[in-house]
């Protein structure tokens, strides 16, 4: 789960990381109010959960409060990358010097979090990693002892920062650290984090402001961070992946035409390699779990046949401890509920697949079986046709 | 010989009463594993399976009444990570998590802390490991694999049992399946199982099922490449898979332009390891070696 720029900067300025003052405003009137009581000029930001705001024109300088609301109400109206800005935050624009940049991740290599500097802050940190990894900086956190004092010294250093900031930038990924510990983040960066100019009214602390900020959060923890997970923001999914969260089912939707019915995350994966491999392209990724029991069965059939561009539904389950007569009558459960009106492709195999099969094909339904999955992947691909879409 | 799992498996289960854990001992009662022990504590002085199983407070009560050598944690998500720890201090050397959902915080002080005491894990998210006519110790269905040479190593659940499936039904048995699980922190990697297999007598070639996230097939093609004399076949789940969005399993995901299927199918062809363009391509590639 991802959280908006707002959310990140607050939660790292309850860890003592300074942050320029400013606030929310979901209409142009109330970004007007916003600018009076900041002052200007103000910035005014697009709250989109994607990145690349500023070239949409999502980020724009405001010098008046008549200004402010003008600008909020272009950027209200925006769509970037498909998704809808209901948000803006207004900043106090800060005067900039130098921009660094500054994160936590989760490094799986070293089974360690990982605190990563680089002097080139205001571009994506994967962009400086491509064009001068020799720019990051690294100190990896024993688990145990925690990031510690000599650490932030090697990453100011390693940076260039000058010694009257280092104090600052210790206190500053000390505070980003513990947000990142606190919260089970997968990832809390600051980017840009500024060495502020003369012109600030507010200097930060010692001259280092955190400008914008990100967050990503470990949906296996957010058990234990109920006020975190009410920050979810509903608009970053497709009202499809919604409802399969919400069933407890683990969906992706695509582009392509053939929709997948899966058990498991792994074989899903592979599932839609295939219907690649023989010349279409998945729908989806869809995980029923196991047990496949006809509720869900169903349910994952209408969030499948939901989606215009799917032409063909691919069923492929591997029975193991669950059995295929068992998925077979989930399957044919579901029908009960959810008419398919596009051609059905289904292959079952292991535990009980004769029986399975049997099922499905006395049951009337216009279902075309398959023995192994390069065949079901080619029948799919063949029913899925020309790509036109149902409309 | 197998590895990790054999006949000299003394297993004891830790959530042995919950309803996935009574049910997967009673398989692993009847492919003949010998389950030793359960844990669930407030329990103990019970019996579990059919009054098979004795059921102790805690895992060191266990430890020294039954000699349990290895463990299997099937207690929730919340718990899970407890129950590992508990393990590693009470002198279990070999502890197999089948629990999915642990947070990966926990899990990277959990890691830290086995490691520390000389243990070894194998999961977390995992369906454990099976040694064909040996022991079984996780949630693989046991009828569909048959002993003989091809060791099988994989981050995932079915896929995994697809491809055994379809290995047996060619007839090429396994020393032992090993699913190291599909999160972003795990105890046992490919390395750890490669060379586990490269050692073991009866192995005499390796099936390698990977999939998008991290970095672990990247670094399992250079040890097939620098230590290693038998010969590997490899599957990359996730070439479809879109950047940025995590595929069911916790570290099954695209992250800033890395960890693509591409760049680790690209890795094993580098050294010269045959890549499956799907899963049932596999038996073939094998049969070729």
């Amino acid at each position: 789960m991802n959280l908006h720029e707002y959310q990140s900067k607050r939660l790292f300025a309850a860890h003592g990381v300074p942050i320029p003052r400013g606030e929310v405003a979901s209409t142009p009137q109330e970004a007007r109010a916003v600018a009076e009581e900041l002052g200007v000029p103000v910035v005014v930001k697009a709250q989109v959960l994607v990145g690349g705001r500023g070239k949409a024109g999502g980020i724009r300088l405001a010098q008046t409060p008549e200004e402010a609301e003008q600008v909020a109400g272009e950027i209200l109206g925006m769509e970037i990358k498909g998704l809808a800005v209901t948000k803006v935050l207004l900043d106090e624009a800060a005067d900039i010097e130098q921009e660094i940049y500054l994160g936590v991740v989760v490094d799986r290599a070293v089974r360690r979090p990982v605190v990563m500097a680089s002097s080139e802050g205001g571009v994506e940190i994967e962009e400086v990693a491509r064009t001068s990894p020799e720019a990051i900086h690294k100190v990896s956190v024993d688990p145990f002892l925690g990031l510690r004092g000599y650490q932030t010294l090697t990453l100011a250093k390693g940076i260039g920062l000058s010694g009257a900031h280092f104090r600052a930038f210790d206190r500053i990924a000390h505070g980003l650290y513990q947000t990142f510990v606190d919260c089970d983040a997968s990832l809390a960066e600051i980017n840009p984090l500024v060495v502020t100019g003369p012109g600030s009214s507010r200097g930060g602390d010692g001259g280092l402001l955190a400008v914008d900020g990100k967050m990503a959060l470990d949906d296996n923890a957010l058990f234990r961070h109920p006020e975190l997970a009410e920050m979810r923001d509903v608009d970053e999914e497709t009202p499809a992946e919604r409802e399969a969260r919400q069933a407890g089912l683990s969906y992706v939707q695509l582009d392509g035409h053939v929709g997948c019915m899966v058990n498991g995350a792994g074989l899903a994966m592979a599932t839609m390699d295939v219907i690649k491999h023989f010349g279409s392209a998945p729908a989806n990724f869809l995980d029923i779990g196991g047990g496949a029991k006809a509720e869900r069965v169903a349910t994952a059939l209408r969030l499948i046949l939901a989606d215009p561009g799917v032409e063909a539904v691919l069923f492929n389950v591997f029975g193991g401890i669950t059995r295929c007569d068992e998925v077979a009558r989930g399957i044919l459960a579901a029908f009960e509920e959810v008419e398919p009106d596009v051609p059905l492709i289904a292959r079952l195999v292991g535990t009980n697949e004769e029986e399975g099969r049997a099922i499905l094909e006395s049951s009337g339904y216009r279902l075309i079986t398959a023995a192994t999955l390069a065949d079901a992947a080619q029948k799919a691909v063949a029913a899925a046709g020309d790509g036109s879409g149902r409309g | 010989m197998a590895i990790l799992v054999d006949r000299d498996t003394r297993l004891l289960v830790q959530g042995i009463t919950g309803r996935e854990g009574e049910f997967h001992s009673r398989k692993m009662i009847e492919y003949g594993t010998a389950v030793v022990a359960g844990v669930t504590p407030g329990k103990g002085g019970q019996w579990a399976c059919d009054g098979k199983v004795p059921v102790f407070d805690t895992v060191a009560e266990a430890v020294e009444a039954t000699e349990a050598n290895t463990s299997i944690v099937y207690v929730p998500a919340r718990f899970a990570a407890d129950a590992i720890l508990e393990a590693a201090s009470g002198g279990i050397c070999l502890i197999v998590c089948i629990t999915e959902g642990i947070p990966t915080l926990d899990m990277i002080r959990v890691r830290a802390y086995v490691d520390q005491q000389g243990g070894r894990l194998v999961g977390p998210n995992c369906p454990g490991l099976l040694s064909p006519g040996r022991a079984k110790v996780g949630i693989m269905p046991g009828h569909i694999a048959t002993p003989g040479p091809v060791g099988v190593v994989s981050r995932s659940g079915t896929l995994t049992y697809e491809v055994v499936y379809a290995l047996t039904a060619r007839g090429m048995g396994q020393t032992t399946c090993v699913g190291i699980g599909g999160d972003p922190i795990i105890g046992t990697t490919f390395v750890d199982a490669l060379e586990m297999f490269e050692a073991d007598p009866l192995t005499e070639q390796v099936v390698l099922i990977g999939e998008i996230g991290g970095s672990d097939e990247e670094r399992a093609a250079r040890f097939i490449a620098e230590r290693m004399v038998k010969p590997v076949t490899a599957f990359v789940a996730g070439r479809t898979a879109p950047p940025g969005k995590r595929m069911g399993h916790a570290g099954a995901i695209v992250q800033g332009g890395s960890g693509t299927a591409a760049e680790k199918i690209a890795a094993f062809e580098a050294v010269g390891v045959p890549v499956a363009e799907h899963p049932e391509q596999i038996p073939e590639l094998v049969a070729q070696n």
